[in-house]
């Protein structure tokens, strides 16, 4: 195998307000070898292809390809370095056919200047042809194509501007096992051109399958790397999970009560399957999964946001049937959702009326806002989030990411919820407001509130819940009480590895 | 975000100053309370309709059916006043508010329902409430003779000196700003505008929000269709054809984005009466119409560059605050 690198990432850090994205990490893909990328999610997977392809700017660090040193100013610098990235979606033109696709900035003129169509599509035929796809018609729309022949199209793009270096974000997410297989004959294909491949899955199947070396993260860290054959599947599980305790969390004595919610045979046409599961008075249920398991969809469901096709939700003994998230927040539940900036906060509109939206049938009366009780309701629930804002009235998009979640907290707490439903609670906020987020949580539990916690932060879902469920693929995998429970179980649990 | 708004709507008041200003300098009477008033009072219909259109607006929707909403409903009461003119004229205006109110609830079922986009739906009703204008009437004119003199002189009665045009145009936007200040659909109707997936989420329908938008800009162009008749006293088929780009134009004026959820009542009446002072002043100081439409379209592409520019500095405070947090 060959040693000399084509591409090296070296002493890249990269932070964002508030958030340590990378430190000091390190990166070599070798020409004619598969790289897998593993991390849990908010490890800086997405944040390093985002530097490779020239979208960020790395704060210190090099970058040098064959040993020459380069720098990536834009997206259309690391294109011409060859580097190109394939992306879950892939980032295509639907309307445009695949010639147009392969060739795209690219196409060759005519002596008057103009596009020349027919060597365009003669290129384009030679390319999809030594992939061995010549299956595609060049001149099909791109939108009549299934998701793999579009990963072909991609990749073809890619051979035509002699692309050196693939980077592959999750591309078997969306496929199904036929696709997946043709993928790996690609990616082999590739392989044998002596492309470098950056492969990045959740999948240890596909890991094993595919990839050459390995490279892990975690918390922004580069914490090992080798190649595949030497490493067994729990070591390098224990290299995504090990990690030194970086807060503590809060001390609660469990009093957990009797059944408030529960749930049975809750199922979705294609989202997820037979659902079940208990949540009793004051206790936190974590739920945990790979991205894509299903856990937001089972809860917008339950919240009223999506509809299932069967089953049942039980709220203190009531069946309740939400048809919309007024209706849950009517009965009682409410769902904080995982997206901060597009489902929770509304920028644009100062804090307390932000903490009051949800709310405003009872801050009105007969359709007349009372102010003052608005004001009231703000102060009381940020007050106790600990929320830093010069004033009430100021626009929440001044905030920092961290007191913005406390603001969508303290909007949903002030509906007075029975159950209250966190996706992702600490998602890329600082280590202050994650301690704070946790902090109440334990308070809410303690006042015999209900807590379903998603996340996918494994020290978190140990610290804090009571029990937890693991979903798979749609379906609830196991359900474990948080005693003496490892890590090492959760994620193998979640990724399908037995024992 | 308040101090801001105040901002732009303050800037947007010193411009009309100094365009009443300018135009004293060629026409002295120009800025003589009594023309101002004058001008006040030749807004008021244009005042009212930004109005109407501004809520829609806000919830990154559009309607541009008004000016057609505006045509039907004026002829329907002509014809009433002309074949019935015992009919009382409060009983008139409750008929021009309910017909207004239908012809907006299809636009809005249209869109909440089928989930059409605003733009399509009402670019349908537009020529359908029209062409409805012709066939009620046959292509027949309502004119100043078949009007009963109550008809034509309601609005003109003054009032501590004030026609009673100018006070329905004080009652509407009063009513509005209490509308979007005080009452949870005001606040519902911005929320939706600046994100409509977290609304989603905190349990505000959507969908039901927007039909109410469009039902409340019906009503305001079927109370302009009798106001707009009765003070032009002919109503046709041709009445406000094309009006609804004025309409349209006060609200960018006044800083409605058109992206949604940012605006405010102020706004909205002073890009109006921006417009009524330009197409008051103008021909009295000899300026051709054709001026006066380059003149108004130079003033929207001035003002949306000026709110781009505005939201654009708002966003780096966002970001240098974020980095020191």
């Amino acid at each position: 195998m060959p040693s000399v690198p084509r591409l090296t990432l070296s002493g890249i850090s990269k932070s964002f307000p508030g958030v340590r994205a990378l430190h000091d990490v390190s990166l070599s893909l070798y020409p004619g070898q598969v790289t897998a990328l593993i991390g849990e999610n908010g490890a800086g997977k997405s944040t390093l292809v985002k530097i490779m392809t020239g979208i960020y700017q790395p704060d210190s660090g090099s970058i040098s390809i064959d040993d020459q040193p380069v720098t990536l100013p834009s997206a259309h610098a690391a294109f011409g370095h060859g580097i190109t990235a394939i992306h879950q979606e892939t980032v295509l033109f639907d309307d445009l056919t695949v010639a147009e696709n392969i060739i795209l900035g690219h196409a060759p003129r005519t002596r008057f200047g103009t596009i020349d169509w027919r060597t365009m599509r003669k290129n384009a035929k030679e390319v999809l042809g030594t992939m061995g796809a010549s299956h595609i018609d060049a001149d099909a729309r791109l939108k009549d194509l299934g998701i793999a022949n579009k990963h072909l199209v991609a990749v073809a793009r890619a051979m035509s501007i002699d692309a050196q270096i693939v980077i592959m974000d999750e591309p078997t997410a969306a496929l199904s096992m036929k696709e997946i297989e043709e993928l790996f004959l690609l990616i082999e294909f590739l392989k044998s051109e002596g492309k470098a491949i950056l492969f990045i899955s959740h999948k240890f199947d596909e890991i094993y399958r595919i990839a050459d070396r390995y490279t892990v993260f975690r918390d922004g860290e580069m914490v090992g790397e080798g190649l595949i054959k030497d490493a067994g599947q729990s070591q390098i599980v224990r290299m995504m999970v090990g990690r030194a305790v970086d807060h503590i969390f809060p001390q609660r004595k469990a009093e957990i009560g009797a059944p408030v919610l529960s749930v049975s045979g809750l199922s979705h046409p294609t989202e997820f399957d037979d659902i079940g599961f208990e949540l009793h008075r004051g206790e936190i249920l974590g739920f945990y999964g790979l991205v894509g398991a299903g856990r937001s969809e089972v809860m917008q469901a339950i919240s009223g946001i999506t509809r299932t096709s069967s089953g049942t939700i039980t709220l203190d003994g009531k069946p309740i049937a939400p048809k919309s998230a007024a209706d849950s927040i009517e009965a009682g539940i409410v769902y904080v959702p995982e997206e901060r900036g597009k489902q929770g906060v509304v920028i644009g509109l100062p804090i307390f009326q932000n903490v009051s939206l949800p709310s405003l049938r009872r801050t009105s009366k007969s359709g007349m806002l009372r102010l003052a009780e608005e004001f009231a309701l703000a102060r009381s629930y940020t007050e106790r989030l600990d929320l830093r804002a010069s004033s009430l009235s100021q626009d929440v998009g001044t905030l920092s990411g961290g007191n913005q979640q406390k603001i969508v907290i303290a909007k949903w707490l002030a509906t007075a919820p029975r159950v209250i439903i966190l996706d992702e609670p600490t998602k890329g906020i600082d280590i202050g407001s994650k301690a704070a987020v946790h902090g109440f949580m334990a308070e809410l539990v303690a006042q015999g509130l209900s807590v379903i916690m998603v996340s996918s932060e494994l020290p978190e879902i140990l610290g804090m819940s009571d029990r937890v469920v693991v979903m798979r693929e749609g379906r609830i995998a196991s359900v474990y009480d948080n005693k003496g429970l490892d890590a090492e179980t959760l994620v193998r649990t979640a990724a399908g590895i037995a024992e | 975000m308040k101090a801001f708004l105040r901002y732009r709507e303050v800037w947007l008041l010193a411009a009309i100053v100094v365009l009443i200003g300018l135009i004293s300098t060629r026409f002295p009477g120009f800025s003589d309370p009594a023309n101002l008033r004058q001008v006040f009072n030749d807004t008021s219909i244009l005042m009212i309709l930004a109005l109407g259109q501004m809520v829609v607006i806000l919830t990154r929707s559009i309607d541009l059916s008004m000016a057609s909403n505006l045509c039907f409903t004026g002829m329907v009461v002509a014809m009433l006043n002309a074949a019935h003119p015992a009919i009382p004229i409060p009983l008139l205006i409750v008929a021009a508010l309910l017909v207004g109110l239908a012809l907006g609830a299809i636009n809005g079922l249209l869109v909440w329902r089928l989930n059409i986009p605003s733009i399509v739906v009402t670019l349908g009703t537009l020529t359908i409430y029209r062409g409805a204008t012709f066939v009620i009437s046959g292509g027949a004119w309502v004119n100043a003779d078949q009007m009963s003199p109550a008809f034509i002189g309601l609005q003109r009665a003054a009032l501590l000196g004030i026609p009673v045009l100018s006070w329905i145009a004080v009652l509407v936007i009063a009513l509005f700003f209490l509308l979007m200040t005080r009452t949870a659909l005001g606040r519902s109707i911005y929320a939706i505008g600046v994100n409509p997936t977290a609304s989603v989420y905190a349990g505000i329908d959507v969908g039901r929000t927007k039909f109410i938008v469009f039902c409340l800009s019906g009503m305001i162009g079927g109370l302009c269709g009798y106001l707009w008749i009765s003070r032009y006293v002919i109503a046709s088929v041709e009445v406000a054809n094309g009006y609804e780009l004025n309409i349209i134009a006060a609200c960018v004026i006044g800083g409605i984005s058109i992206a949604g959820g940012i605006g405010s009542v102020g706004g909205a009446v002073l890009g109006a009466l921006f417009l009524g002072i330009i197409s008051n002043a103008l021909p009295v100081i000899n300026i051709s119409p054709f001026w006066q439409m380059a003149i108004s379209g130079s003033a929207i592409i001035l003002a949306v560059v000026l709110n781009a520019r505005g939201e654009r500095r708002q966003g780096r405070i966002i970001l240098r605050k974020a980095e020191a947090a």
